[in-house]
C-alpha cells in the first residue's frame, strides 16, 4: 500500500499506473465497451475508414453526436471508396442495447457503452472481412495483456526458484544451472521460440496456443532472472541469521523460502513489471508472423499481422492502430518499473 | 591473443552442441516430418519415401539420426533442404551473408551515435537536452522493431525516395558494380534504421550513466585540480575509461540483434536467416532448422569473441596471453 501512494505520488509514476488501470479495466470489460462482437464481420464494410462522428446537421436538425451511413463505390483500380450517405443518420446512443453477452462471466446482459441502432460505427476502421478494429483491439488486449502477467509472473517464479536453490546450495548444482542458464540467454529469443513452436502441431486450438505461448515465453524468460536471484542468495546465504537458521537446525528448503528469498522480493517485483513487456512483445511477434493466436479469436500481435502487405498499409494506416496500443502499453509497465525502482532501490537511480 | 582466442573458440563447441541438440529434439518431438508432403503425394512410391527414409536415417532412433548429422558436418555435410530443394550448406550461406551485411550496417550506425549521444547528454545533464535526449529514448526503447519498421514503410510509401521492402531492385542484375552496391545500401537504409533505434536509445542512457561515474571518480578531481584543459580531461582521461563497459554490451548486443532481425527481415522482406529459419520451422526441415540455428549460434559466438579481443585492445589491465 506504502509503495502504491509512493507511486502515485510520483509524476510519471502516476500517469503509467492510471493508464495501465484503464487498459485492463477497459480489457476486462471489453464486451460492454465494445459496439459488436469481436467475430462479427460485415462484408459491406471492408476496411471502411475510421467512422466520423458529427454534432450538428442544421438541415434534419440533428443535434448531439451522431454518425452518417456509409456507401461505396468501386474505382478504376476496383478499389473500394467510401462516401457517407447524408440521408441516413444514425444518433450515437449511450448505454444502449445490442449483442448479448455474459457480464464478468456472471450474467447475462445486453447492455453496452455506446451504439448506433442499425448503422455501423467503426470508430477505428474495419478490417479486411468489416470487423471492428475497436472491438477486436478490446478482446485482443484480453489475451495479449493478460499473457504479459501471467508469463512474467511463471518465470519470475521458476527464477526465484532455480536462483535461490543454486545460489544457496553453490558448488556443483550451481555450477551447472548457470551453464544451462547461460545456454537459454545465449541463443537469439526469436530462434528459440520458432524453435519451440517448431515442437508443436501447428493447428492448436485457441486455448492451446494461448497456454503455449505463455509456455515458451516463461521457459526464454527464466534463466535473466534465475541469475539476479542467484547472485542475490549467494551473499544472503552468508548473513548470521542464515547461520543461525542453519543451527537450529531449520531444513534448507526452510531457510530459501523463509530467509533468503524475502530478501530478493523487492528486486523481483521490479524485474517482474519491467519484464512484462518483453512477454507482451513476444506473443506479438509469434501471432504476427502467424505462429500465434489465429483467426478469428484476435490478439494485439495477430491484428497487426493484416498490415504485413505494403499495399494495405498504404492504403489503410488505420490497420497499425493496435501497434499504437502495444508501444503505449510497453511504454506505461517500462515508467512504471522505473518509477517502482526509484522506490525500492535509490542507489540505482543513475540511469 | 592466438592462444586465447583458440582457447575461446573450444570452449564455445559445447556451446553449439547444446544449442543444436535442443533445437534437434524439438523439431522430433512435433508429430510429423518432412516426409509426411511426399507421403501424401500419389506420385511419390512407397520405395521411393523408403529411400529418403534410409538415406537420411529416420527409421533410426533420436540419438542416432543427430550424431549421424554430426559426423556428416564433420565431412563438410549440412544436410540437404527438402522444401528448397538445395544443399543446406548453400541456402544457409547465402542467407547468413545477407543478415550478416544486415546486422553489421545497424551495428556500424548505433555506434556512430551512441558515444556522442551519450557524452552530449552526460555533459548537459539535467538540462533541457538531456531530459530531451531521455524522453526520446524512452518512445525508441519501447517502440518494438515490428511496430517501427511498418511505420518505416508506411512512411516510405509516401515519399517514393526509398524501396519498400526486399534486398535488390527487379533490375538488379542489369546495374554496374557500384549501381548494384548502391541498390543494396538503399535497400538497407529502412532496416538498418529500424533495428538501429531502439540500441541506439538503450545504450545512449548506459554511456551516460558510465561517463557520469567516470566522471565522478577522484583520479578526474585530480586532473582538474592539476589544472588539465576540460577538453583533454574528457576526451583522453574519462571516455576512455566510460568506453570499456561498452564493449562488452557490444557483444551481448549481437544476440539481441540478431534475434530482432529476423521479425524485422520477415516484415521488411529482406532474405536473411530469419526467413528462412521461420519457413523451415513451418515446413519442419529439418537439416534447414538445425543449419540456420548452427549459423545463428556461429555469428553469436563470434560477435562475443570480437568483443572479448577488442576490450583486450581499450583495457591494458586485461591481459589474454598470461592466462
Amino acid at each position: 500500500m506504502r509503495i502504491l501512494k509512493e507511486i502515485i505520488n510520483k509524476k510519471s509514476g502516476r500517469i503509467a499506473f492510471f493508464v495501465l488501470i484503464l487498459l485492463y479495466f477497459s480489457v476486462i470489460f471489453a464486451p460492454f465497451f465494445a459496439p459488436y462482437p469481436y467475430d462479427d464481420d460485415d462484408v459491406l464494410h471492408s476496411y471502411a475508414p475510421p467512422t466520423k462522428i458529427h454534432f450538428l446537421n442544421l438541415k434534419e436538425k440533428q443535434f448531439g453526436p451522431f454518425i452518417y451511413g456509409q456507401t461505396y463505390e468501386v474505382n478504376e483500380y476496383y478499389q473500394r471508396v467510401y462516401q457517407k450517405d447524408e440521408s441516413k443518420i444514425y444518433p450515437i446512443k449511450f448505454f444502449t442495447k445490442g449483442f448479448k453477452y455474459k457480464f464478468l462471466g456472471l450474467w447475462e446482459t445486453d447492455r453496452h457503452l455506446f451504439g448506433v441502432g442499425k448503422g455501423k460505427i467503426y470508430l477505428l476502421g474495419a478490417d479486411l472481412k468489416g470487423r471492428d478494429i475497436f472491438t477486436r483491439i478490446l478482446y485482443g488486449g484480453r489475451i495479449s495483456l493478460s499473457i504479459g502477467l501471467i508469463g512474467a509472473a511463471i518465470s519470475l517464479f521458476i527464477g526465484l526458484i532455480v536462483g535461490g536453490l543454486s545460489g544457496y546450495f553453490g558448488g556443483r548444482v550451481d555450477n551447472f544451472t548457470m551453464r544451462i542458464c547461460e545456454m537459454v540467454m545465449m541463443i537469439p529469443s526469436f530462434y528459440l521460440m520458432l524453435a519451440l513452436r517448431a515442437s508443436f502441431p501447428p493447428n492448436l486450438s485457441s486455448t492451446q496456443v494461448y497456454l503455449l505461448i505463455i509456455v515458451i515465453l516463461s521457459f526464454i524468460g527464466w534463466a535473466a532472472t534465475a541469475r539476479i536471484i542467484r547472485g542475490m542468495a549467494i551473499s544472503l546465504r552468508e548473513n548470521e541469521y542464515v547461520y543461525a537458521a542453519k543451527a537450529m537446525g531449520l531444513s534448507h528448503f526452510k531457510i530459501i523460502i523463509r530467509h533468503i528469498l524475502p530478501h530478493t522480493l523487492s528486486y523481483a517485483l521490479v524485474a517482474i513489471v519491467l519484464r512484462i513487456p518483453a512477454y507482451i512483445l513476444g506473443e506479438a511477434g509469434l501471432s504476427l508472423i502467424g505462429l500465434g493466436i489465429q483467426e478469428p479469436e484476435a490478439s494485439w500481435g495477430n491484428l497487426l499481422s493484416s498490415a504485413m502487405g505494403i499495399v494495405n498499409i498504404r492504403l489503410f494506416p488505420w490497420i497499425l492502430i493496435p501497434g499504437l496500443f502495444i508501444v503505449v502499453t510497453v511504454v506505461c509497465f517500462n515508467m512504471l518499473g522505473d518509477t517502482l525502482r526509484d522506490i525500492l532501490d535509490p542507489k540505482r537511480r543513475i540511469l | 591473443m592466438g592462444r586465447f582466442i583458440l582457447k575461446r573458440l573450444v570452449f564455445s563447441l559445447p556451446l553449439l552442441l547444446g544449442i543444436t541438440f535442443l533445437t534437434f529434439l524439438f523439431i522430433q518431438i512435433a508429430p510429423g516430418d518432412f516426409l509426411d508432403k511426399l507421403r501424401l503425394n500419389p506420385q511419390v512410391s512407397q520405395e521411393a519415401i523408403k529411400i529418403y527414409e534410409q538415406k537420411f536415417h529416420l527409421d533410426k532412433p533420436l540419438m542416432v539420426q543427430y550424431f549421424v548429422w554430426l559426423r556428416n558436418i564433420l565431412k563438410g555435410d549440412f544436410g540437404y533442404s527438402f522444401s528448397f530443394k538445395a544443399k543446406v550448406f548453400d541456402v544457409v550461406s547465402s542467407r547468413l551473408f545477407n543478415t550478416f551485411i544486415l546486422s553489421l550496417s545497424s551495428l556500424i550506425f548505433t555506434w556512430i551515435f551512441v558515444i556522442p549521444l551519450g557524452v552530449i547528454a552526460a555533459l548537459k545533464r539535467n538540462k533541457f537536452t538531456d531530459r530531451f535526449l531521455s524522453f526520446t529514448s524512452y518512445l525508441g526503447i519501447s517502440a518494438p522493431s515490428f511496430f517501427l519498421a511498418f511505420i518505416f514503410l508506411y512512411l516510405a510509401t509516401f515519399t517514393g525516395w526509398l524501396p519498400l521492402g526486399g534486398m535488390r531492385s527487379i533490375r538488379f542484375e542489369e546495374f554496374s558494380l557500384l549501381g548494384k552496391i548502391i541498390d543494396i545500401g538503399k535497400h538497407l537504409i529502412i532496416p538498418t534504421l529500424v533495428l538501429s533505434i531502439g540500441s541506439i536509445c538503450v545504450l545512449q542512457r548506459i554511456m551516460r550513466a558510465n561517463l557520469l561515474e567516470v566522471l565522478g571518480s577522484p583520479y578526474i578531481l585530480g586532473a582538474k585540480a592539476r589544472g588539465l584543459p576540460k577538453i583533454r580531461i574528457l576526451y583522453i582521461h574519462a571516455l576512455k575509461n566510460a568506453l570499456n563497459p561498452m564493449i562488452t554490451i557490444f557483444g551481448y548486443q549481437f544476440s539481441a540483434l540478431l534475434s530482432g532481425a529476423a521479425l524485422v527481415e520477415i516484415i521488411i522482406g529482406w532474405p536473411g536467416l530469419g526467413v528462412v529459419t521461420l519457413e523451415a520451422v513451418r515446413s519442419q526441415d529439418i537439416y534447414l532448422v538445425m543449419g540456420s540455428v548452427l549459423a545463428g549460434g556461429a555469428l553469436l559466438i563470434l560477435g562475443n569473441l570480437v568483443a572479448d579481443i577488442l576490450l583486450g585492445f581499450f583495457d591494458p589491465r586485461i591481459r589474454y596471453d598470461k592466462t
